[in-house]
């Protein structure tokens, strides 16, 4: 719905047009990576290794060569040996080059089941294909690892002969042939724990997951006789995508274009290259430009999907409901190369709580699966299963409301994080008030085999680099340009932004996302940061554009640009009452005041910016199956300020319907030789829209003082809680706690099963 | 997908003639939604595809006094929209509208699902419990089957390599009679089961007593299976908990399932439980019977 209405001062924020790219997308005409297409251009087919864990004997490819049609074929033989292995990226931690390389293109080792080993281009799909399919490796098997507690015990197979623990934010160290560690922690916890009247110690593990998003990953390079080398292609970060294929492929950046299509759905799982450098290097051979698109079994063998976690959890309360100590042992997969997303779920597992003596023990564990990348609040599901379950249980244990208990150890602004710095300013004590007066709350649940539950989640904005570009054109239009591939209808809401910061309609703003060579860099579009990030560096360029536009109108009437003011696309001189000039006049007399307006900002913004989630959802499980019924679900989601309040709904009813999948069905199944038995959409099982309710919504708008309108990101948030509360519910349901996500039904029937003589006796 | 030659014949012997022509290297087509599937990922290679859809007999959907006839390669969708099949047969009905979404259920048949031969197969407990025949054509003549003996193993059927199957038919269930088909699934849609049964009951007049019964399961055994021991049980047995749960518990005791990524072996056991009672109930109370048993 869109509501015209200007709301809190504000004329566009706060309204819902519709976005520029939609129309096109829902009639089909949007042009997605797999829809581009060059003269002569050729179709990339990569084999695969169908082992987990296994030496490179040797790859004879000269059957593959002699087919007619074939063009090239590369191997690891074809990617040279890094220059330098390790990028520094600062706060961010380290980057491990040449293991990105090798991830893209085995060399001596395949370390998961769909490792890449051999790429061939052809005239067309089928002659890859079979050309493919004639290309002989033989393997020497090795014990593969599957997960974690695998992977640590002490006889586990070592995956790497060495290798550098991956980049965290804090301190690192390898630990174990196949595992690096992390520790935080305050005060004494030995010393909490004494003083606790309640110990609880429970353990919870969850399988790997995928993003699940619907368009595979499908790219088109040129490397052209002069080494510049163009990729058209789907990415969350055409910037990140660049330099990292500069570093694989060894030409300079600056020769590269990275050209950023309409992407349909990334999640976190596509700002890491994969298939890029192998069509760079066919192009290269066959001095043509070369097309690469994965199947959706590539997709789930071969890209990074989210960590299984073995997660231990020591928490102590007193009566009173008091936390006085936790301990965390977080081990969390990091796939075949090290560099999960740990850390961030150490972030996330208690950054809500005050807990005055806690330790966290973090592992980053090497197994043979595919290199783990983010997926929308990375880390954060898996962490909040554990603890909120614990969160849960304590309160039950207790005799506490839910709500109430949180309430009594609630971090609010300004308390210290366990990584020692303070949380930014937001209010968390409203977010648990306007739930627990939701009539959702107070509604009676009746009827047997029915529960509710909840889970709260606090999840933080990365801030960092973005560029925009804007420029006013004669006819009063706005071109506004980004670095920030839309994920989710960025465009739109940065050109709201836009056009309140400048005063005028949102139909005069046109919003594109700039290729590599037309705009500054920018981070990937990540962690909730572009219509917070980006959209704070927008407003800037707005404001130096206005600057522009006043001096202009004082050249206009010969009066200091100071005397000019502005206001809702207006322009006024201060000392000539009733002398005025509209945006678009103003915009119409650029070329007789001095030429093009235009302005370009590479800026940076602060990280760490929290927003806060609480899922509430009432379930009903059927005792004799195991399935689990979601009847009633409402999401509270602090969100700074709504930009775009139907898109903002969007993001926490996505992001919901994610966390829903992974809590009660998705999960990697692998046989015992560490193959993937479900790499298809069929047996994956992410959840249909017959699988989800109506999500109902409460927005809240604590404005974020590091962004002008108060945004804060919406993205990820919502992934975090459904997977704690639902287990919660399940829990009031029918008695029994789920240890293990997902929590399918075949684990729902064992756990009613295995409470059944208790019950009777 | 490796090259393949398609052909489209337009009378049975044709077709007939073709499959012993092409012998092993050649595959029928009905809907595809199966085979399509497996030549894209390797399973299948056919050198030859034969279309069925263009052959009379294959395409035919009859029901008459005696009997409903079921071509090989009539949809899914097509058995469903007929008024008076969902009424007369309402657990085809019941297997013919979970299969798939709506595209898939354009194009899937009974006879695909048959001769595809997954022990998961949605179509085929209804069908035996039916007590539905086979019939079965090649350029050596004509046969028939009962319709629980065509799967042999996972995706395997006593369908020589030329044979052709033609259409299934299914006796008219007589008066007091019903029948229902469950699965589960994880999902509420677009999934493969777990666990399946279908129940058929012919009760007396009062439809307090069983006369006769049929039950077959899915998804945990090699083939989709005919559990005749439970239906047996339920001859002359009075309508209750107790009868229901008995059939449940020998069809619990016939399957054989195995772990993998659908399901487990001990949750399989208990589904098939579940479900057969719960078809019961359904069935009985389709049969306007049995008060105490409906759901």
């Amino acid at each position: 719905m869109s509501d015209a209405s200007p709301k809190n001062g504000f004329n566009v924020v706060g309204t819902s047009p519709i976005r520029p790219d939609g129309l096109d997308k829902v009639t089909g005409r949007a042009q997605f990576a797999d829809d581009f297409h060059l003269p002569n251009m050729l179709h990339g087919k990569i084999l695969r290794s169908p082992h987990a864990h296994a030496r490179i004997v040797s790859i004879d490819t000269s059957a593959a060569e002699a087919l007619p049609g074939v063009r090239a074929v590369v191997t690891g033989a074809d990617f040279p040996a890094v220059r330098h292995e390790l990028l520094n990226l600062g706060t961010a931690g380290v980057l491990n080059i040449r293991e990105m390389s090798e991830n893209c293109m085995a060399k001596d080792k395949v370390l998961y089941d769909g490792h890449a080993v051999a790429a061939v281009a052809a005239d067309n799909p089928h002659d890859a294909e079979l050309a493919m399919n004639l290309i002989k490796v033989e393997y020497e098997l090795l014990p593969p690892v599957m997960n974690v507690r695998a992977a640590m015990a002490d006889d586990a197979p070592v995956v790497h002969e060495n290798f550098h623990p991956g980049g965290f934010i804090a301190p690192t160290e390898k630990y174990l042939p196949n595992a690096s560690r992390v520790q935080l922690g305050n005060g004494d916890p030995e010393q909490g724990f004494a003083e606790a009247d309640l110990v609880l110690e429970r353990e919870y593990t969850a399988e790997t997951i995928h993003q699940g998003y619907i368009e595979s990953h499908v790219t088109t390079v040129t490397w052209d006789s002069n080494d510049y080398v163009t990729v058209w292609t789907a990415t969350q970060g055409q910037f990140a995508l660049r330099d990292h294929l500069a570093d694989i492929i060894q030409v300079p950046i600056s020769n590269i274009n990275v050209v950023p299509l309409e992407i349909g759905g990334g999640f976190g799982g596509k700002e890491r290259l994969y298939i890029d450098p192998v069509a760079a290097f066919l192009s290269k051979k066959s001095q043509c430009p070369v097309k690469i698109a994965m199947r959706r079994d590539e997709v789930f063998r071969a890209t990074g999907p989210s960590s299984g976690t073995f997660i231990k959890l020591k928490f102590g309360v007193k009566r009173d409901g008091t936390l006085t100590a936790a301990h965390l042992h977080m081990a969390y997969e990091a796939g075949a190369y090290a560099g999960g997303p740990l850390f961030l779920g150490i972030m996330s597992a208690t950054s809500r709580y005050n807990i005055p003596n806690i330790h966290i023990d973090g592992f980053d564990v090497i197994v043979n699966k595919p290199t783990m990348r983010p997926y929308r609040a990375p880390g954060a599901p898996q962490a909040l299963f554990a603890v909120e379950q614990m969160i849960d249980e304590l309160a039950h244990e207790l005799g506490m409301d839910p709500i109430d208990f949180r309430m009594q150890n609630l971090m609010r602004t300004g308390d210290r994080l366990v990584p020692g710095f303070p949380l930014a300013p937001i209010d968390t004590e409203k977010m648990m008030e306007t739930v627990k007066a939701h009539p959702h709350y107070q509604a009676p649940l009746e009827g047997a085999n029915r529960g509710r539950g909840l889970a709260y989640s606090i999840w933080f904005n990365i801030g960092e680099i973005s560029s925009a570009r804007m420029q006013v054109n004669p006819d009063g239009s706005v071109t506004l340009a980004t670095a920030s591939p839309d994920l989710s209808g960025t465009r739109i809401s940065l050109a709201m932004q836009a056009a309140e910061a400048l005063g005028i309609d949102v139909e005069q703003v046109s919003p594109t996302v700039s290729d590599t060579q037309s705009i500054g860099f920018s981070l990937p579009s990540v962690g909730s940061r572009t219509t917070y990030s980006t959209g704070a560096i927008v407003c800037e360029v707005a404001q130096e554009i206005l600057k522009q536009m006043c001096e202009r109108a004082a050249l206009l009437w010969e009066t200091d640009a100071a005397d000019v003011s502005v206001e809702h696309g207006v322009f006024s001189n201060k000392t000539e009452p009733g002398q005025s000039i509209t945006f678009n006049e103003l915009a119409a007399r650029m070329f007789e005041t001095g030429g093009p307006i235009s302005h370009h900002r590479t800026g940076h913004t602060q990280s760490f910016i929290p927003g806060t989630a609480v899922h509430l959802v009432d379930v009903e499980v059927d005792p004799d199956t195991g399935k689990v019924d979601i009847l009633r679900y409402t999401i509270f989601q602090d969100v700074g300020k709504a930009v775009h309040p139907d898109y903002v709904e969007g993001q926490m009813q996505g992001a919901a319907v994610q966390g829903i999948g992974m809590a009660l069905n998705e999960e990697y199944f692998y046989d015992d030789e560490g193959r993937l038995k479900n790499a298809s959409l069929l047996d994956y099982r992410l959840p249909t829209s017959l699988d989800v309710p109506m999500l109902e919504t409460v927005v809240l708008e604590t404005p974020n003082p590091a962004h002008p309108f108060g945004v804060r990101g919406c993205g990820e948030i919502s992934i975090a809680p459904p997977p704690a509360a639902i287990a919660n519910a399940i829990h009031d349901a029918v008695g029994v706690r789920l240890n293990s996500m997902p929590m399918a039904p075949h684990k729902v029937c064992a756990a009613v099963n295995a409470a059944k003589p208790a019950k009777a006796a | 997908m490796k090259d393949f030659q398609y052909l489209a014949p337009r009378k049975l012997d044709e077709a007939a003639a073709l499959m012993d022509a092409h012998g092993g290297s050649a595959q029928l087509l009905a809907g595809g939604t199966d085979l399509l599937i497996f030549m894209r990922n390797g399973r299948k290679s056919p050198d030859v595809i034969i279309d069925a859809k263009k052959i009379p007999e294959l395409t035919r959907l009859q029901l008459d006094d005696e009997q409903l006839t079921i071509g090989a390669a009539v949809s899914c969708r097509t058995v469903w929209e007929h008024p008076e099949i969902s009424e007369r047969f309402p657990a085809l009905t019941d297997a013919a509208t979970l299969i798939g979404g709506i595209q898939i259920q354009g194009r899937a048949t009974f006879g695909g699902n048959l001769c595809n031969a997954a022990p998961s197969a949605d179509t085929v407990p209804p069908v035996i419990v039916y007590g539905a025949t086979a019939h079965i054509v090649s350029s050596r003549g004509e046969r028939q089957a009962p319709v629980e003996e065509i799967c042999t193993g996972p995706g395997s059927t006593s369908l020589a390599a030329d044979e052709i199957l033609v259409s299934l038919t299914v006796p008219r269930p007589r008066a007091n009679s019903g029948a229902a088909f469950l699965r589960f699934i994880p999902r509420n849609e677009m999934d493969i089961a777990v666990a399946n049964a279908a129940a058929r009951v012919d009760l007396d007049e009062a439809g307090e007593t069983f006369e006769s019964a049929r039950i077959a399961i899915g998804a945990v055994a090699p083939v989709p299976l005919f559990v005749e021991a439970a239906g047996a049980a339920l001859s002359g047995k009075p309508v209750n908990d107790e009868s229901i749960a008995e059939a449940a518990r020998i069809a619990r005791d016939a399957a054989t399932p195995i772990n993998d990524m659908r399901g487990t072996i001990e949750h399989r056991k208990q589904l098939v439980e579940v479900l057969t009672a719960r078809a019961l109930r359904r069935a009985i109370a389709r049969a306007g019977g049995g008060t105490r048993g409906q759901t």
